[in-house]
């Protein structure tokens, strides 16, 4: 965190570097809280309620801490014409949790995002930052168990 | 004699498992060079090795990480013929992804050898004038979506006189299913750098930004370390001044897609649309004249100053010149990113290159959630601006999805409009609740709901949202709608009148069916099924019935099908 407000030292002359700022704040601590709300209002001079709005215009910031691997299912239109709506109901079912929310256990999160990129390889899903595609249920399930067994290691 | 190995490492690459080849190629190869390359654009063949020999390329795809795949390599044995494919021997058209895939992206050196910055050297000889000139003579418009003329736009900023002048590269990529960005930042960054250098010289622009989007985390990579290569070489000082790159990313919003909306972004502030006039070239990024393009317009102007105008003029239709850059999947067998010449017809690109067999795609849905579905009759449609928009489509940024006959059209535009219910900023009522009326609609249709009525209240509806609406965003949200309820009106009729959805893709239309006949009793489905749903005298019950569809996939003799509800299980 102590890189993080150095950062933030750098950034807070200019009021156009408050997303970037917000970004930061995010890989760091997963999340943004309302104490880091409360430090990006302070350090560029603006009203919390400003900040608040900024964060909950775009989707990337996230107010509450997300589990350990973050599912995110593609739901575009490549992948949704492929079947999508299959694949988050698969893992939905397996792991007891649906969009947007978090496993008791603090593993698994799950959100629907629309688009990664790999249409091609539809229906495609993304866990933390290695993106899996051309999934069917026997590969998809095969995936979750992997994190699933490996609760421990980063 | 083998000079290099390339691994297709773009993120389409790597999620079929690019990242395990290479490092197992690493791993056993140790005399050869590897090295990671972008994508040159048949997806569907990922992972793919390409063998650089002194008697040219072997390419290889679908690889597995085996000991097999070192010594083929080494053997130069099997190697697939797919550049061959009838599909996409015509290399001529292939100009602006000419090195996607095929130079190292993280290498500055590959791309001026490859003839990059060429382009950028002989516009600095030019009169800035002169450049502007030339890209009006090309007839190149934005690919962005709205098709602008590229160089009229520069002739605005050019022609402002004020001591900042914002260059701003639209990177945002916000269409669903739309790639073809991702891919040249991914694969060939240096082109966008150098088409945005060549503007800067040209409009005299004293900043340059990248808006790129936070989930391309690759292209983010590639792009930051290309433009620290551009300004150690000083590439970036041009005539007497040096320009800077900015690399922004956005936080998850299509709505950023819009021009003031991306510059509102780029602020630091919500990013919402606003009223135009003022245009960003007269009233920009705080204040600043401005002038946004999109990356593949800047992919375009190294190619374009190369070759002149009027070479670059004489590919494409007559009001629409060029090539462009489409991102083909859904229901096609070669999915992947495709350049073609602007006119070829729909049908060229769905059966000739993606493969996909005559009669068995009913639709392509064109330009994202503002564009529209086109239905298999109309596929000998030329693809270029005026002619799609006849069609209430559009040719957006370049997603092109193949819609089979197993989709259902109404749950298609149902999918939209929950995609611009959600990211509608909600500026403009119409817009917002509208949207969420239009959604409300077709859910019920597709609830097994709906009535006649809601599909005049559609209707009815769309051309007000789209006069009422500030921006692109509303103004273009219906069109999934109208384009299906034109084409594909009996769809919609059948979930009204008949209750049925002839695509069987409707859970709420449908029930589950297992034919005891082909039945083997092998109890996989019993044993899988998340809601217990199926009794041990293998019946469906399809008031539980979740229809997650877990039981259809793992059956091995398909004894269980979709069926229209009516035709209840055995
Ligand atoms: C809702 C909305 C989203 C848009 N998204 C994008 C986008 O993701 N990428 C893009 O280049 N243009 C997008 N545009 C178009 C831009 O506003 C702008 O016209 C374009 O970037 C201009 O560049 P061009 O002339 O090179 O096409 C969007 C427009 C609207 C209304
Ligand atoms: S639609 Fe899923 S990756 Fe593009």
């Amino acid at each position: 965190m102590e890189s993080t407000l150095q950062k933030l030292d750098e950034l807070k002359g200019d009021r156009s570097n408050v997303i970037k700022a917000l970004q930061l704040i995010q890989v760091h601590e997963g999340f943004i809280s309302d104490t880091s709300i409360r430090e990006v209002a302070e350090a560029f001079s603006m009203p919390a309620v400003e900040v608040e709005g900024i964060v909950s215009f775009y989707a990337q910031f996230k107010r509450n801490q997300p589990g350990k691997y973050m599912i995110s299912v593609c739901d575009g239109t490549a992948c949704h014409i492929k079947g999508s709506p299959q694949v988050l109901h698969w893992i939905s079912d397996e792991l007891g949790i649906g969009d947007e929310e978090t496993s008791d256990d603090g593993l698994f999160s799950i959100e629907r995002v629309a688009c990664l990129g790999c249409c091609s390889l539809a229906p495609v899903m993304k866990i933390n930052d290695e993106i899996y595609g051309q999934l069917n249920r026997k590969k998809t399930m095969k995936i979750l168990k992997q994190y699933q067994k490996e609760p421990a290691n980063d | 004699m083998i000079k290099r190995i390339k691994v297709g490492a773009g993120s389409c690459g790597l999620a079929a498992g690019a990242g395990a080849v290479r490092d197992y190629l690493k791993e056993h190869i140790t005399d050869i060079d590897i090295v990671d390359v972008g994508c040159i654009g048949h997806c569907y063949a990922e992972p793919i090795v390409e063998v650089e020999t002194d008697s040219g390329s072997y390419f290889f795809e679908h690889v597995d990480v085996s000991k097999d795949l070192v010594e083929n390599i080494r053997n130069l044995e099997g190697p697939s013929d797919f550049l061959g494919r009838p599909s996409r021997k015509d290399q001529e058209h292939i100009k602006v992804t000419a090195l996607a895939g095929h130079i190292d992206p993280e290498s500055i050196d590959e791309y001026i050898a490859n003839g990059g910055y060429s382009g950028l050297e002989k516009a600095l000889s030019m009169k800035p004038g002169d450049v502007v000139e030339e890209v009006k003579k090309s007839g190149l418009r934005g690919r962005g979506g709205g098709g602008f003329p590229t160089g009229l736009k520069w002739s605005f900023l050019a022609g402002k006189d004020a001591d900042q002048k914002i260059l701003i590269c639209n990177a945002d990529e916000g269409d669903p299913g739309a790639f073809m960005d991702r891919s040249m930042m991914e694969s060939v960054p240096h082109q966008l750098l150098e088409g945005m250098l060549i503007g800067a010289w040209a409009m005299g622009a004293t900043q340059l930004f990248i808006y790129i989007r936070a989930e391309y985390p690759l292209a983010v990579k590639h792009l930051t370390t290309a433009i620290e290569q551009v300004k150690k070489r000083g590439l970036n000082k041009i005539g007497d001044r040096s320009v800077d790159f900015n690399l922004k990313e956005g936080a998850g919003a299509f709505v950023c897609g819009e021009e003031t909306a991306l510059i509102h972004s780029l602020e630091g502030k919500r990013g919402n649309p606003r009223y135009r006039p003022p245009f960003p070239t007269d009233y920009g990024f705080k204040g600043y004249p401005s002038l946004i393009n999109n990356v593949e317009t800047f992919s375009n102007i190294p190619l374009l100053v190369r070759e002149g105008g009027e070479t670059f003029a004489s590919v494409g239709t007559e009001k629409s010149k060029g090539t462009k850059l489409f991102a083909l999947a859904g229901d096609v067998q070669y999915p992947g990113l495709v350049e073609v010449p602007m006119g070829i017809t729909i049908g060229e690109i769905i059966y000739d290159i993606g493969g996909a067999e005559e009669g068995s795609v009913k639709a392509v849905q064109i330009g994202g959630p503002s564009g529209g579905c086109i239905p298999a009759e109309l596929f000998d449609t030329p693809v270029d601006y005026d002619s799609l928009r006849q069609l209430g489509a559009i040719m957006g940024s370049g997603g092109l999805i193949a819609i089979g006959n197993n989709r259902c059209m109404v749950e298609t535009a149902r999918f939209f409009l929950e995609f611009t219910t959600r990211e509608s900023c909600g500026k403009c009522t119409f817009c917002r609740v509208g949207t969420k009326r239009m959604l409300e609609t077709l859910e019920k249709i597709t609830g097994g709901n709906g009535t006649e009525e809601d599909i005049a209240f559609l209707s009815d509806i769309a051309p007000k949202i789209i006069k009422g609406s500030l921006c692109g965003l509303g103004q273009t949200a219906p069109n999934p709608v109208l384009t299906t309820l034109r084409y594909f009106e009996n769809e919609y009729l059948a979930h009204v009148r008949d209750k049925q959805c002839p695509a069987l893709q409707c859970d709420a239309l449908v029930d589950l069916k297992l034919d005891k006949e082909k039945c083997i009793e092998c109890n996989l489905c019993i044993k899988n099924c998340p809601v217990n749903a199926i009794s041990d005298d293998y019946i469906i019950d399809n008031d539980t019935c979740t229809r997650c569809n877990t039981c259809i996939e793992l059956c091995p003799v398909n004894a269980i099908e979709r069926v229209n509800q009516g035709v209840k299980s055995v």
